[in-house]
Parts: C-alpha cells; sequence; structure tokens
C-alpha cells in the first residue's frame, strides 16, 4: 500500500476510535471515580465511543487539527518531498473519507477564511540515525489546546516547583478542556522547546513511563498533584481529573527551567505509520 | 429522568437545580464564535437578528460534516467560556438557555440571575452520541462560515446537566 494510503487509513480510524491504552485509563476511571456527576459523564463517553463506531462517525465534532511529528532517518531513501506529499495527501484523502470538520483557517486575526480542507496541518520534522520513517500523528482539539501554557520557571524551583507550576496549569484551565484530560510535560530546552517537547510526551502511549526513574516518578507525582484539584470529569467534581502524565526533558540553560504543559481532552487520538520501504 | 421541551417555561427554569441530569427534546439555535460576534454587533449597531432571541435556546456547537444519508455529523459541545464576552448581551435580549461545556464568567452568571436565565452543560466530546439526539438540522444565516453557521436544530432527548440555575447556583463553585 502506498504511504499515503497507510497514513489515510490510519487517520480514519482514529478519528472514531481510541487505542486500547487510551480505553483502559477511561475504564479505570469508571472503576476509581466516586462522584455520581463525574461517573455520569464517564458513562456517556463509553456509549458515545460506541456509537462513533457504530455509526462510523467521529466521536467528537472537533476533529482536531493535525499535528504530525516525523521522525526522519538521515539516510532514509525517501526524499523529504515525497515524505511531504504523503503526509498531505493521506491528511487530505481522511478529511474528505471520515468526515473530518474543516476546522483550519488561512490567518488568525482578520478574515480567518475556512482553508474547507483542515489542511495545512502543523508538521515537525526531526532527523534521526539510520535509514527508518516514523510519521506520528495527533488529531488535537482546540478546547484542550487553548488551555495550554508554557512557563519560565526559576532554575532552582527543583521538582515542587514543577509539580505547582503543572497544577496551577490545570487549574486554571479547569472544566474547560473536556477532563478527564491527558497531561504532556515538556521540561528544559528553550521556551518553545518546551513547547514541543509536551507535544511529544503525549505521543508516548499512555502506559509507558519515561526511561529515567526520577521522571517516571515525577510523571507519578505530577498525576497524583492534579487529581487532587478534584475538577472531576466534564469539570463536575470528582476524584479522577487526568487519566495520565508523560514527561519529555532536554538540556537546558544554567539561568533556566522552561516548563510547557500540552493538556489533550480525553478523546487522546493518535494515528503512527512506520515506513516499511513500501512507494511513496 | 426529568424531561424538558424546548421553549422550557419559566416555572420549570425556576425549578432546576444543579446537577441534576435532564433531558432536553424541540428547537433549538446553534451558534458558536463567529455567530456570536455577528449576533452582538448586529445588536450594538440596533440592526435586525436573523433569529428571535426571545426565550431561545443557544447551543454553543459546530458540527462535523452529515455523512450521506444522516441529518447531521458528530455534534457535542464547544467550550462556552469564549462566548463569554458575548452572552450577556443576548440574554438582555431575551436568550433564555444556552447549552455548552465548562464554567462561566462571573459576567454570565450575573446577566444568567438578572434575566433568570438557565445554562446547560451537554457532555464535552460526545459528539456521535449527540448526532443521536438530532431529528433535523437546517442552516439559518451566516452559511459562508461553514461549520459555524447560524442553524436551527430539532433534538429529542438530548442528554444535559443543569450547570448554572437561575438563582446563579452553579456546579463550579466548589
Amino acid at each position: 500500500m502506498k504511504l499515503a494510503d497507510r497514513i489515510a487509513n490510519e487517520l480514519m480510524h482514529a478519528v472514531s476510535h481510541l487505542s486500547e491504552d487510551v480505553l483502559d485509563r477511561i475504564r479505570w476511571a469508571q472503576k476509581t471515580e466516586t462522584s455520581e456527576a463525574s461517573r455520569a459523564v464517564l458513562d456517556a463517553i463509553a456509549k458515545n465511543l460506541e456509537l462513533a463506531d457504530a455509526h462510523s462517525l467521529p466521536m467528537c465534532q472537533d476533529t482536531g487539527m493535525f499535528l504530525v511529528f516525523v521522525d526522519v532517518g538521515k539516510t532514509c531513501p525517501l526524499g523529504l518531498s515525497a515524505i511531504e506529499n504523503a503526509i498531505l495527501e493521506g491528511c487530505a484523502l481522511a478529511v474528505s473519507k471520515a468526515y473530518y470538520r474543516r476546522s483550519v483557517v488561512e490567518e488568525p486575526v482578520y478574515e480567518r477564511t475556512n482553508t474547507q480542507t483542515n489542511l495545512p496541518p502543523v508538521i515537525w520534522w526531526q532527523p534521526v540515525e539510520g535509514s527508518s520513517l516514523t510519521i506520528q500523528i495527533l488529531l488535537k482539539g482546540f478546547g484542550s489546546e487553548n488551555c495550554c501554557q508554557v512557563r519560565m520557571l526559576n532554575p532552582t524551583c527543583g521538582e515542587e516547583g514543577v509539580i505547582e507550576a503543572v497544577k496551577s496549569i490545570v487549574l486554571s484551565a479547569g472544566g474547560k478542556p473536556c477532563p478527564p484530560i491527558f497531561l504532556g510535560v515538556g521540561l528544559g530546552g528553550s521556551m518553545d522547546r518546551a513547547a514541543y517537547l509536551s507535544k511529544r510526551a503525549l505521543l508516548r502511549p499512555v502506559d509507558q513511563h519515561h526511561q529515567d526513574a526520577r521522571y517516571a516518578a515525577l510523571e507519578e507525582k505530577i498525576l497524583a498533584a492534579v487529581q487532587e484539584t478534584e475538577i472531576g470529569s466534564g469539570g463536575l467534581g470528582g476524584v479522577i481529573t487526568a487519566l495520565g502524565a508523560a514527561v519529555e526533558q532536554e538540556p537546558t540553560h544554567i539561568a533556566g527551567l522552561p516548563l510547557a504543559v500540552s493538556i489533550n481532552c480525553w478523546a487522546d487520538r493518535k494515528a503512527k505509520v512506520v515506513w516499511e520501504g513500501e512507494d511513496a | 429522568m426529568r424531561e424538558l421541551v424546548l421553549p422550557i417555561s419559566q416555572q420549570d427554569i425556576l425549578s432546576l437545580q444543579p446537577y441534576e441530569q435532564v433531558l432536553v427534546s424541540g428547537k433549538l439555535y446553534v451558534g458558536r464564535d463567529q455567530v456570536h460576534k455577528l449576533l452582538a454587533s448586529l445588536l450594538e449597531e440596533n440592526q435586525p437578528l436573523p433569529i428571535g432571541l426571545e426565550g431561545a435556546c443557544i447551543y454553543y456547537m459546530g458540527p462535523s460534516p452529515a455523512p450521506e444519508g444522516k441529518v447531521i455529523g458528530s455534534c457535542g459541545p464547544t467550550t462556552s467560556a469564549r462566548m463569554d464576552p458575548f452572552a450577556p448581551l443576548l440574554l438582555d435580549h431575551g436568550l433564555k438557555v444556552m447549552i455548552g461545556k465548562g464554567p462561566r464568567s462571573k459576567q454570565v452568571v450575573e446577566a444568567i440571575k438578572r434575566n433568570q436565565a438557565l445554562y446547560l452543560q451537554a457532555y464535552g466530546g460526545c459528539g456521535a452520541l449527540y448526532a443521536s439526539c438530532v431529528r433535523s438540522a437546517r442552516t439559518v444565516a451566516f452559511a459562508e462560515l461553514g461549520p459555524e453557521a447560524l442553524l436551527e436544530l430539532e433534538v429529542e432527548q438530548m442528554p444535559v446537566v443543569v450547570a448554572i440555575t437561575a438563582t446563579g447556583a452553579s456546579v463550579f463553585d466548589r
């Protein structure tokens, strides 16, 4: 199968179906939540997923903006143009076949004319060693995207400062991003790099922790701190506010500790295609 | 579960309590960011509106396209807070019921109290669930806005939660 068709197929599936790791967390919340109001929200989510599957409808009308992460091998035989074309073609195919909403406008301030294609996507290119090619795509809804924040923390604030900042960002989001939420936390680099890392953190399967034990523990502590907000599902109050927290980190400057928090709604929709030598 | 038919009577509005789960049926309007901006500017310029606001219900939503043979696509609520700068003006001109998701500003809560209105919360992200409640859909105005156009829907047993009552009691005050 052509690369563009594989991308389209994954995106057509992702708009109506969540991956098993995400579903596991929703089921866990249904079992764990003690608030009646929040449980009703989780039950509605479960019923919604059944209906989305049965009727081949997007699970949410905000089918998101495509955030595309391309990890391309430095000796990958496919050229960058061919890869880019396959991504654009695959996205366009999925938009028309799977009834994606056209949610993208040409420019942000003045006319805001709808492009009518849900394109262009946001594409991040990351060169990696070897000849492989991995394309990962987030279908990022903007109810949750509007609640994302970057903060430049004090370099001496330590783990406690990081946890407090994440908690305060989640508190200011409240019921707006369709909780229960997933958190991607980017630490280090520069202001913009931390934001990028926070999105990369969202790509990691929910059941996988950071490889560094200190950061894996930090993920657990952030998740516990966020549950203390008791925002609950739909913002109606409850013991489960977040379904997962993932951290990515990079070297940074002696004077800084950039922190970015990307919030995703429970509809944590992702597509992944690993190129296996087919035509672009 | 309690069932309400639009337009909801004032007596019913006054009897609702926060956290109450209700099923809403009847005709409502659909409008989000740009529709609110346009309606507000028409009101400010004393121009006629394309819809009657008196006693009306507005659902904050922008659907995905309707597949062939279906009335509407996925159609869950969008974040209400973005409509907060415009909602008090609409409420003061007769709007009675708002359906969306998430908390509202102090100014909106005051306007709800002032007009004895109602804010209902739909289940966020549950677009396929709400598609199953829509019996008919038609574009009323601003068709050029595409997914943001002003629609009229007929809904049947649309599940929502009472979020802010006519007295200002709110599920978001904790």
